[in-house]
């Protein structure tokens, strides 16, 4: 049953998700340049992907292969024999004016994603959503519409990067099987995490790497399927949510007021948190697909798909239960799966650190000050071995908590050249636990707050928190604390 | 020393030759050609590049081979294999033998416009593999030849730049689209050329103006740098005077191009070792749907005569029926169409090429088109569009596909029989210009016998079988030629027939008659 109780009684929505997958191949679907996102504009460009006169697609069988490995993460059939079409339609970052996609065989059918929901009682629901295809195309290159209002129409000029065009790209159709927005994002973040396992993409929203669009419809329980409209512009997973929950509320609205819902695609502003007409789609646009007749069919024989899945790792759905089993929270586990985070995870329990603290760590700490630092872990410098170092430090007693994420904000910021005892060393953080040192301060304390004293002594045990305050503040925060109050303790008596 | 005018009456192979003793060099044989050019082809001779004159400074008496002249290239081109050869160092059987290339190929520094105002001015970044292959061969391109505009046409009439005569006749068309390069070898302006072929444009050409023209089985001529009218069928091919010399070229310039996603994979057989070896023996089988209605009964003698001296040879010649090829025009007409509706796409002014300016990016693509693109490109860039369209898809552009298999079918039990087939490469001799450009129809009538080649992917040769007078003059001899039709992959084949057909015709290529260009040396 739908989570989501939002809709008004009587009504069901209805949802599928079109999702781009741009590969990280070195170099392009059809020629062999660099794929680089970032690069100065038109950098990575030649006569084939800039569409010259003359100029041929030569297929990227590292491309045909990623695509093959995802197809099989997420439980499709492999099409022995597949071909490309044209797309054929006029833009300008379109170099060809057609676009080189798959049409009625793509290379992968009828796959599955079975996403984990949670419920508002807490507890976890599985849900199958099946998905119709996954085939592949090539990525269009990226207009930039100056002066105006920033669109293509009333543009005083507009100029085009060729980099991102013939980038090999995949798109996963979903069935319309999600009824609520929570499962359109646990779709999304399961598939970005099989994306990342599977290691063909990046898939980052923010570099749109992955992309989504959903297809919107309500209609009454057990009633043929709505008009649908297409939500575009969906730049993050609590987008997509917030989006089709906007939507589907709007469209029910309409209903109820007797209107009829627009065959349309429609452009969520993220900042209003509205969705709003892009352009009415009055018919159907033909795009005159036919068989490329510059390529030749793909064929994956039987003995090559299996030779692709024998290389599939760790599916999410499997990492997740192992890390489950070793006792990591449930919320910290769904963090980790599909996060760069996991695999410095694994390297830190390889290293020996106790897969708890490991998860805690990487899933606290460490993501919140990569957050407020807005770095990504790959870009940090921190490691497994680091994170290792950093709960043995903890566990001997070196570190408190407290200073322990001192030490990560030094190994961050030094981009992990420096492991966290060299940090915690330069910077005089480790604990003073010694007793003989702390001794002579906790007696130094105590001689100084003799009023203090007699209201413990008198049976105020919460004031020996006073105590330890002033000897923290007389070590910089360096003493152990359970040291501290043992000391305090024994000579308060 | 060799007088000029025998210089450029040489074929490649025996020029090949005087060059590889050193009895001319690369330069001299380079410099003569261009004078030729430059005295009766209509170019203005200045700079690094030549251009043609504009298509209303041409005088009738004037061939209009060539719309770019790379004089400058060609000549730095000669030294340095002149330079190669005094040193002592080993080139190509072709080395130092000029080439003309139709403009449909790419080759930096020289503009490739494909008889469009819609590439004029464009100078390509990049060379095909063709021409790199010519390069590396030590062929000396001296320039871009003319056609109609993106190979759409039977007579280099569709070309934005005037249309290219006949050198045989400059009153008559030289078949098309590669005309200009007909024009270039038949002329004397090149001893060997580039022309591509997507439903007989080169063997249409070949058999007007006298010349041998070749279109090897699909997949074998690299498409690398070939700006695209049908992809799935246009394939680059010779021009020469002689079989042996047409056949040297396609083994200088095909082969395997992993730049090129429908390239043959593996070795491609030697055109050259079994040329001579005769068609004693050798089952021919004479195509029952291309004679007949529609084909002039000059072209009907010509091609029985050549069907008694193949006989003669020891060749045991039947028919045979291809019961689909009457549907290949229109198959053709479909399918090269829809094709081209979708490769022209790309000319719209953003990148490359033309830009009529606009107030939207729409209104610049339309404007740009409609200004770029001449009247036959604009027809089958619609006729295509048509039928690729939802609703129209099935009867049009799958049906062709259907037949198209058909005639591969037809093909393939016919080659099950015999070892070539043969008919007459086109079913008239040379027209005027003027002819038939009001008439669309009987202007694809002129492919009829060479599209069901096309569509099977199968090579064919064209060869001059003999001389007919025109319908309009009966005092005209003009060349007619002969089609000769091999399995796939067999272009050793086509080659050794015609070979065989060629030594026992006797045929002289240099053109004859009272508006032929003029043969005389220029002083």
């Amino acid at each position: 049953m739908p989570e989501s109780t939002w809709l008004p009684e009587g009504w069901e929505l209805v949802v599928g998700l079109e999702v781009h997958v741009e590969l990280h191949t070195t170099t392009k679907m059809w020629c062999g340049c660099g794929t680089e996102f970032g690069d100065d504009p038109n950098t990575n460009v030649c006569p084939v992907c800039t569409g010259q006169p003359g100029a041929l697609p030569v297929p990227n069988a590292r491309a045909i292969e990623d695509a093959t490995l995802l197809g099989l993460a997420i439980g499709g059939s492999v099409a022995e024999r597949c071909w490309f079409h044209r797309k054929n339609y006029f833009y300008p970052d379109l170099a060809k004016n057609y676009q080189i996609s798959q049409y009625d065989v793509p290379l992968i059918h009828d796959g599955h994603l079975d996403v984990e929901v949670e419920l508002s009682d807490g507890s976890v629901q599985t849900r199958r959503v099946g998905i119709e295809r996954l085939h592949m195309e090539e990525d269009t290159g990226k207009s930039l519409h100056v002066g105006d209002t920033g669109r293509l129409h009333g543009a005083d000029r507009s100029l085009i990067d060729y980099n991102r065009c013939g980038i090999p790209l995949l798109e996963i159709v979903s069935h319309p099987d999600i009824r609520d927005p929570e499962t359109a994002q646990a779709y999304l973040r399961e598939l970005q995490a099989i994306v990342r396992a599977v290691d063909v993409s990046d898939a980052r929203m923010d570099q749109g790497s992955i992309r989504c669009d959903a297809n919107v419809s309500v209609r009454r329980p057990g009633e043929p399927l709505g008009t649908r409209t297409e939500i575009k512009n969906l730049n993050s997973v609590r987008s997509l949510g917030r989006a089709i929950a906007f939507e589907a509320t709007r469209q029910v609205a309409v209903l109820e007021d007797g209107g009829t819902i627009r065959m349309e695609t429609r452009h969520w502003d993220e900042g209003r948190g509205v969705t709003e007409t892009l352009r009415v789609k009055e018919s159907v646009t033909d795009y005159r697909y036919f068989p490329d007749p510059d390529l030749v069919a793909v064929t994956s024989p039987p003995a090559q798909v299996e030779a692709v899945r024998a290389r599939l790792p760790e599916l999410p759905a499997q990492t997740r239960a192992r890390l489950l089993a070793a006792g990591v929270a449930r919320e910290q586990a769904v963090a980790l799966v599909g996060s760069d985070a996991l695999r410095v995870f694994d390297d830190a329990v390889a290293a020996g650190a106790d897969a708890v603290a490991a998860a805690r760590w990487l899933t606290g700490d460490v993501a919140g000050q990569l957050a407020a630092a807005e770095l990504e872990l790959s870009d940090s410098g921190l490691t497994g071995a680091h994170v290792a170092e950093l709960i043995a430090l903890i566990d001997d007693g070196t570190l408190s908590t407290k200073l322990a994420r001192q030490v990560v904000a030094g190994v961050i910021e030094s981009r992990g050249a420096h492991t966290p005892a060299a940090v915690a060393k330069a910077q005089g953080l480790e604990q003073v636990s010694d007793e003989g040192e702390l001794r002579g301060i906790v007696e130094q304390v105590v001689a100084d707050n003799a009023r203090t004293v007699e209201d413990i002594r008198g049976g105020n045990e919460k004031a020996i928190g006073a105590l330890v305050g002033q000897v923290m503040k007389a070590t910089r925060g360096q003493a152990d604390p359970r040291t501290t109050n043992e000391l305090l303790r024994e000579l308060i008596g | 020393m060799t007088a000029p005018t025998q210089l450029t009456q040489l074929n490649a192979t025996d020029l090949a030759a005087r060059l590889a003793a050193r009895d001319v060099s690369a330069r001299e044989v380079v410099d003569t050609y261009l004078d030729r050019i430059a005295a009766v082809d209509g170019v203005v001779a200045e700079g690094e590049v030549w251009s043609a004159k504009p298509a209303d400074a041409l005088s009738p008496d004037e061939p209009h081979a060539y719309l770019a002249v790379t004089a400058a290239a060609a000549r730095a081109h000669a030294d340095d294999i002149d330079a190669r050869r005094t040193a002592g160092v080993e080139l190509g059987p072709l080395a130092g033998v000029p080439l003309a290339l139709k403009d449909v190929l790419t080759m930096r520094g020289a503009p490739t416009t494909c008889g469009s105002r819609m590439l004029e001015g464009w100078v390509p970044p990049y060379d095909a593999t063709v021409t790199e292959r010519l390069r590396a061969a030590d062929v000396v391109v001296l320039g871009k030849t003319n056609m109609d505009e993106f190979a759409m046409g039977s007579s280099t009439e569709n070309s934005a730049f005037g249309a290219t005569r006949n050198p045989w006749d400059l009153d008559r068309v030289p078949g098309g689209s590669s005309g200009g390069s007909a024009a270039a070898v038949a002329g004397l302006l090149a001893p060997l050329a580039i022309g591509t072929d997507t439903g007989g444009s080169i063997r249409q050409p070949a058999a007007l103006t006298g010349l041998v023209g070749a279109k090897p089985t699909y997949g074998t001529m690299s498409r690398y740098g070939l700006v695209a009218f049908a992809s799935s069928l246009d394939q680059a091919g010779p021009f020469a005077r002689t079989v042996e010399d047409a056949a040297r070229l396609q083994a200088a310039t095909w082969g395997h191009d992993p730049r090129d996603a429908t390239s043959v994979p593996g070795a491609v057989p030697d055109l050259l070792s079994g040329l001579t070896d005769g068609v004693a023996g050798m089952r021919i089988g004479v195509v029952r749907e291309l004679q007949g209605e529609g084909y002039e009964p000059g072209v009907e003698a010509v091609f029985a005569a050549a069907l008694d001296r193949l006989s003669d040879l020891g060749a045991e010649i039947v028919e045979v029926s291809l019961p689909h090829a009457a549907y290949g025009l229109p198959a053709y007409y479909l399918i090269a169409p829809s094709e081209a509706s979708s490769n022209l796409a790309r000319f719209d002014g953003v990148r490359y090429g033309l830009r009529v300016d606009a107030a939207t990016a729409e209104e610049m693509n339309a404007a740009t088109r409609a200004a770029g693109f001449g009247p036959e490109v604009k027809r089958r860039i619609m006729i295509g569009t048509h039928a690729l369209s939802s609703g129209y898809y099935d009867a049009y552009y799958l049906q062709a596909s259907k037949v198209r298999t058909l005639i591969a079918e037809d093909f393939r039990a016919a080659f099950d029989d015999v070892d070539a087939l043969v008919s007459p490469t086109s079913p008239s001799v040379a027209f005027r210009l003027g002819d038939k450009t009001a008439d669309p129809m009987a202007m694809y009538l002129n492919d009829v016998a060479t599209v069901p080649a096309s569509l099977a992917g199968i090579p064919a040769l064209s060869l001059p079988a003999g001389l007919a007078p025109a319908p309009d003059d009966d005092a005209s001899a003009l060349p007619v030629g002969l089609q000769v039709m091999a399995p796939l992959k067999r272009d050793e084949v086509m080659y050794r027939l015609g070979y065989a057909l060629e030594q026992a015709t006797g045929f002289a290529a240099l053109p004859t008659g009272p508006r032929a260009v003029t043969t005389q040396e220029v002083s």
